[in-house]
Formats: structure tokens, C-alpha cells, sequence
């Protein structure tokens, strides 16, 4: 049995899903910021499969998936920066504790 | 312009040149104010001279249009007619020995300029009264002379029984201009004119007497409307409480206004509209009957008062009851002809006590006494004014309240007959009494004074100021009843009457039953044969009835008390439980739906989180099962 496109794409949508569920239920930032990552690589995943199966000869997927790596990285610098900041105002990096805009 | 409207103008004019310019020159106001009342009763005698001239006794001056609102215009002219012209002479004829009077009594108080005014404006009102043509116009002075009379109770309004007699005044007659507006108002929406003129064609006439409520026609609830109003401004009971309360005015005022020519209002709007009244003998009965009736009652009131100006307030009440009986009883002369006479002697009368007061620093009639060789003048007039009140040939008293019982008599209304006999026998009295207690015996000295003259030694007579209207009142007292001896005046007012000249046995009758009034009152304070405390003790639960006047403020209070403030408290409940109830009701609601939708902003962004993801599924949900369209 090969490995087909339905294989890549179920494997981007595991991902994405555990990457979501972390993100919306972690109490740590960092690992908040931890899950974000593994649902950008869910999209790239989807992006380099399908690019490489449907498109073959253009590379615009894996081009993209680039992009999103960078992207990606400045993010994480800046996500991280944040949590740094807010470490040092409340002493935590718990996010149910920070909810300055409850109503 | 015709001339007549000077009567107007006049004191109009000193009311705005006082307030504007002269105020601070107070001796200037009240020149100006005499001089201007001066000038309208000049014009006033050559108004009355034009009319008498006239076949059909009125003067015909062409309107002004005011006001054109639609179809609808309000035109104001001058209505002058027998009656208007013989009002024009009392109101400004009193009016100008009032205010000349009044330069030496009002001396030296803080309002003088204040004071002039409000009388300018008073005579200003009561002229345009009796002059209009239109029955707005004339609710609107009518209404005016009731706001006068508020200030000029109220002129001490620093003294808190001033200041309440004044609201008491104001109230209490506009219970009955509440009547006034609406038969007013219901004159205008049947007839659609105010017209007082265009009243009197057959065809207004016409409209009005349709049926009304209660099986009376349209008319005579119009006619008790009216009455209502008059009874209001004329202090006929039940709404005769204030006057006695509005003599805390300057006595002037009370002479002017409470005596002579505001509370005469309510007699002179009966008689300007008596020829409706005539359509109504239902509304003419009761006119008769409210005025006998108050007549007799106020008069017993006047019996036993101490205040020298509240015996005349009831005396006032009781001879307006009898101006009221006399239109009532059909003769629009014979009560015409006693509000002439009694605007004079009864001006005398209240200057008079002015006068007395003036002297003694007090208007208790304890404190005064023997005033008669101290106060030659003014004990002379007095007893002038007093014999005419009383009915004593020939003064003038005498004839006018003869028409009045005759006229009484010949109606078949013997019980208001009598009334009226025994108001005429206590008229008599109480004014005797007053004679012998403050002119007869010797000074009691002053009691405190409260007087704004401030205490003063042995009582002197008034200086000449005061003294001369005592003296030129004092003629018309004599000889103004004089004027019908041969029936000229009744056919003056009523060009096609019957004068039925002098009745010698209802003469004679009246005549015994006043003198019999002057003997006990000579037999009680005079010659004291009999003390007035054994009199009093003996009728103790009478006396203490009428010397408490019949309770009847304090009836009023109750009534006030348990309907209105009941009122008061089922409003109040409203108010608190439904008006406040659904203000609160809607503010809790409110509340209520912010606290629950709060819990929905945790601040917690994963929260969110949750909720869209979920939210895009049932929207992903949504879109599989229905798809779009």
C-alpha cells in the first residue's frame, strides 16, 4: 500500500485538531504557543501534499509553506516576547489568569 | 378713539408710569394715582351724562378687532350702558376718595410706591370689568381684579396671616371661576359667540335652551355656572370664608376691594347678564335663595365679632346676599340700586375705621371707646353710614333694601322675606353695637399696638387727608337713595319696568324692625341694662356656634383633609406602585439580562476560542443538512 494524498491530508487534519485542542485548553502560554506551532505544520503538511499531488509541476504550496515557516518563526519570537512581558508584570504564565477584559 | 376708552387708559397709564418710572419717588406714585382716577370719574360723569341723553341708554362705540384666528375673530370694544355707566361712577367715584384717603394712611410704609401700583392696576381691571362687551375680555379683567385683590391682601406679606388670607382669597374664588370658565366655555360651543350683545338675540337665546343634564335646560346650568363664579367673587355662602379672612389688607384695600367694588363684581356680572337670567327662573330662584340665605347667615356672625373690620366683612357678606336676593327676586334695579348705595356707605364705613384705627393703633373694638368727642368727624360720618346701613329714613340704605324686601315680598318669597327682615334687625345691632362700644363710654387705652403706626397717646382726630373722603362719602350716604324717589333710576336701569314706588307698610315694618335693632343694641352696650356677658352666657351654645363661624373653616379644613388629601393618597399609591413600579420593573430587567450576559465575557480568550470553534461547527452543520441557497 503507497502512501496517497488522502493519507497526507488526514494526517494535516490530526495534527491541526490536537494542535486546537491545545491551544484552547492548555493553561501555560508557552504551551499555547507550542500548539499554534503544530497547527501551522498541520497547514503545511496539507499544503506540501497538495501541491505535490494536484500542481506537480508548480511549487506554489511548498513556496507557501516557506512563507508560513517564517512567518511562523517571528511569531513565535513575538509570542514568546509577550509571555515574557506578562511573566514579569503578574509572575505567571498561567492565560486563565489574565482576564483584565472580563465583563 | 372715543373718549371712553380714557376711562380705561387712565389708570392703566399710572400703573405703568408708576412701575417703570416712579417708583422710587413715592409721593409721586400715589399723586399720579389720584390725579389718573381723577381724570377717568371726570370722564366717567360726561359718559353717564351721554348715556342719560340716549333713547335707548347705552352708548354705541365701534370695536376694535384684537385678535382673527380663522374664521374666528375677537374683537374688545366698550359696552356702555345704564348699568355700565352707574358702575363707572361707583368704581371710580370710591375708587378716588379710597386713593386720596390713602396718601395720608398708607405714610411712611415701606410700599407705598408698591401700593399705588397694585391700585392703578386694581382700578384699571375693575373699569375694563364693568366696561367690557365680550365675556372673554371680561373673565380675563375678571380674573384680573382677583389677582389685585391676592396682592393687595397679601401687601404685608412679611405677616403669615397675610400671606395665608391672601392664598385663601385667591383659592376659594377660583372654586367658583371654575363655574364662570365653563359656562363660558359652554356659551361659546353652543352659541358660538361671546358677544355679551349677540348673547341677548332671541336666536342665542334660543340655542341654549335646550335640554341639559338632569332634566334643567342647557341655560340654567350656563346661569349657575355664572353664579358660581359671582358667588365666588361676591362672598355668597358656601364660599363667603375668605372675605372676613381678606380684611388683613391695608384697610383702604378693604374698603375699595372687599367692600365697594370687587366683591360688587359678582352682583354686577348677574345683573349684565340678567337678561339670560330672565330666560331661567329656575337660576333666579336660586340666586334668591343663596343671596337671602347669606344675607341672614353672615349677618349673625357680624353680631359677635371683637374686630372692628371683621363686623363690617360680615356686614359686606350679608348686604352683597342682599344685592344677590334683590337681581334674584327679579329686580335687576332694586339690587343695582343697593350695590350704589352700599359702595358708599360702606366705603364710609371701613375709611372710617380706618380712621378710628389710625388713632388708637388697633382695630379691636375692646381697646378703643369714646372716640365720639376725641374724633368728632369721623364719629359723624360713621353714624351717617351706620344709619344707612341700618335703614333708617332717609338715608340711603333705606330705599335700596326697601325695593329689595318689597320686591321680595311681591314674589310670594315670604320666607326669604323674612330672612332678609331679620338680617335687616341684626344689621342694625351690630352696627349700633359698634357705635356705643367704640365711640360711646370712654377710652379703654390702646391694647398692643400691631399697627404699622405704631402706639400712640389719647386717639386724635385723623388729619384732613384721611378725613375729607369721610366727609364727601358721607354725602352720597345721605342723599344717594334719593336718586329713585320718584322710580327715575329703576327706569334708568329698565326702561320698561313698573316702579311700584314705596311700599308704606313693608316701610313702616322694615323701619320698626331696625330701630328695634338700634334699642337693643342701646338697651345691651348703651345704657347696659342688660350686661352683654349675661346675654352671651345665656345664649352659650348659640354664641359659641356663631362666634366660631359655624365651623365652617374648619369643615372645610376636614373636607379638605379626608377628600382631597385622600385623593392625595390614592395618587400617591399610584404613583409609588405603578408609575414607579414599571420605572423600577424595566431598570431591574435590564439589570437582570446585563448581570447573565456579563458571565458570557470571561476575558479568557480560550473560552472564545471554544465558542467559535463549536459555532463554526454548527454553522458547518447547518450547511451540510440545509446547503446553501
Amino acid at each position: 500500500m503507497s502512501v496517497q494524498l488522502e493519507h497526507y491530508l488526514v494526517l494535516g487534519a490530526i495534527l491541526f485538531a490536537i494542535g486546537f485542542y491545545g491551544a484552547l485548553s492548555r493553561r501555560n502560554a508557552v504551551a499555547i504557543l507550542m500548539s499554534i506551532e503544530i497547527m501551522f505544520n498541520a497547514v503545511n503538511v496539507t499544503f506540501v501534499a497538495l501541491s505535490r499531488y494536484v500542481t506537480p509541476t508548480l511549487l506554489t504550496g511548498q513556496v507557501f509553506a516557506i512563507f508560513v515557516i517564517t512567518v511562523a518563526a517571528g511569531e513565535a519570537a513575538l509570542g514568546l516576547a509577550i509571555i515574557i512581558g506578562i511573566y514579569r508584570s503578574r509572575a505567571t504564565v498561567h492565560v486563565d489568569e489574565m482576564d483584565l477584559l472580563k465583563g | 378713539m372715543a373718549a371712553e376708552w380714557l376711562i380705561f387708559f387712565l389708570p392703566l397709564t399710572s400703573f405703568a408710569l408708576i412701575v417703570f418710572v416712579l417708583r422710587p419717588y413715592p409721593r409721586w406714585c400715589g399723586y399720579v394715582t389720584v390725579a389718573a382716577i381723577g381724570g377717568s370719574l371726570i370722564v366717567s360723569i360726561i359718559a353717564l351724562i351721554k348715556v342719560m341723553g340716549t333713547t335707548e341708554k347705552a352708548l354705541s362705540i365701534p370695536q376694535i378687532a384684537w385678535l382673527t384666528v380663522g374664521n374666528f375673530s375677537l374683537s374688545v370694544g366698550l359696552m356702555i350702558d345704564s348699568l355700565t355707566a352707574v358702575m363707572l361712577i361707583v368704581v371710580t367715584g370710591v375708587s378716588l376718595m379710597v386713593q386720596f384717603y390713602s396718601l395720608e394712611f398708607m405714610h411712611g410704609d415701606r410700599g407705598y410706591s408698591r401700593y399705588f401700583a397694585f391700585m392703578s392696576l386694581f382700578t384699571t381691571s375693575m373699569l375694563g370689568l364693568v366696561m367690557a362687551d365680550n365675556l372673554l375680555v371680561l373673565y380675563v379683567f375678571w380674573e384680573m381684579v382677583g389677582l389685585c385683590s391676592y396682592l393687595l391682601i397679601g401687601f404685608w406679606f412679611e405677616r403669615p396671616s397675610a400671606a395665608a388670607a391672601a392664598k385663601k382669597a385667591f383659592i376659594v374664588t377660583r372654586l367658583g371661576d371654575f363655574g364662570f370658565l365653563l359656562a363660558i366655555l359652554l356659551i361659546f360651543a353652543n352659541t358660538g359667540t361671546l358677544s355679551i350683545r349677540e348673547l341677548f338675540l332671541s336666536q342665542n337665546v334660543e340655542l341654549l335652551s335646550k335640554a341639559g343634564l338632569l332634566g334643567l335646560p342647557l341655560l340654567t346650568w350656563v346661569l349657575l355656572g355664572v353664579f358660581s363664579g359671582a358667588a365666588g367673587k361676591s362672598a355668597q355662602f358656601p364660599l363667603h370664608v375668605w372675605l372676613p379672612d381678606a380684611m388683613e389688607g391695608p384697610t383702604p384695600v378693604s374698603a375699595l376691594i372687599h367692600a365697594a367694588t370687587m366683591v360688587a363684581a359678582g352682583v354686577f356680572l348677574v345683573a349684565r347678564l340678567f337678561p339670560l337670567f330672565e330666560h331661567s327662573p329656575q337660576a333666579l330662584t336660586i340666586v334668591a335663595v343663596i343671596g337671602g340665605f347669606t344675607a341672614f347667615f353672615a349677618a349673625t356672625m357680624g353680631l359677635v365679632m371683637f374686630d372692628y373690620k371683621r363686623v363690617l366683612a360680615y356686614s359686606t357678606v350679608s348686604q352683597l346676599g342682599y344685592m344677590m336676593l334683590g337681581l334674584g327676586v327679579g329686580g335687576l334695579s332694586a339690587g343695582i340700586f343697593h350695590l350704589m348705595n352700599h359702595a358708599f356707605f360702606k366705603a364710609l364705613l371701613f375709611l372710617g375705621a380706618g380712621s378710628a384705627s389710625h388713632a388708637t393703633g388697633t382695630y379691636d373694638i375692646r381697646g378703643m371707646g369714646g372716640l365720639r368727642r376725641t374724633m368728632p368727624i369721623s364719629f359723624f360720618t360713621f353714624l351717617i353710614a351706620a344709619l344707612s346701613i341700618s335703614g333708617i329714613p332717609p338715608f340711603s340704605g333705606f330705599w335700596s333694601k326697601d325695593e329689595v324686601l318689597t320686591d321680595a315680598l311681591d314674589s310670594g318669597q315670604y320666607l326669604l322675606f323674612a330672612l332678609g327682615l331679620a338680617a335687616a334687625f341684626m344689621t342694625a345691632f351690630y352696627m349700633f353695637r359698634l357705635a356705643f362700644i367704640v365711640y360711646g363710654g370712654s377710652y379703654r387705652g390702646a391694647a398692643p399696638a400691631h399697627s404699622s403706626h405704631g402706639a400712640h397717646g389719647a386717639p386724635r382726630e385723623s388729619p384732613w387727608v384721611m378725613i375729607l373722603p369721610l366727609v364727601l362719602l358721607a354725602i352720597p350716604s345721605i342723599v344717594s337713595g334719593l336718586v329713585n324717589l320718584n322710580g327715575d333710576f329703576t327706569r334708568f336701569l329698565e326702561p320698561e319696568a313698573h316702579f311700584a314706588g314705596l311700599n308704606y307698610t313693608i316701610a313702616g315694618v322694615s323701619i320698626l324692625v331696625s330701630a328695634l335693632g338700634i334699642f337693643s343694641a342701646y338697651a345691651i352696650y348703651g345704657a347696659r341694662w342688660l350686661s352683654a356677658e349675661t346675654v352671651t352666657h345665656a345664649l352659650s351654645p348659640l354664641h359659641s356656634l356663631v362666634f366660631n363661624k359655624y365651623w365652617m373653616d374648619e369643615l372645610y379644613q376636614k373636607i379638605l383633609d379626608s377628600i382631597l388629601l385622600g385623593l392625595c393618597r390614592i395618587t400617591d399609591v399610584f404613583d409609588r406602585y405603578v408609575v414607579d413600579g414599571a420605572v423600577n420593573r424595566v431598570a431591574w430587567v435590564t439589570m437582570k439580562t446585563g448581570q447573565e450576559l456579563r458571565q458570557v465575557q470571561s476575558g479568557q480568550a480560550q473560552s472564545y476560542g471554544v465558542a467559535i470553534f463549536f459555532g463554526v461547527l454548527v454553522m458547518l452543520a447547518v450547511y451540510l443538512i440545509v446547503g446553501v441557497r
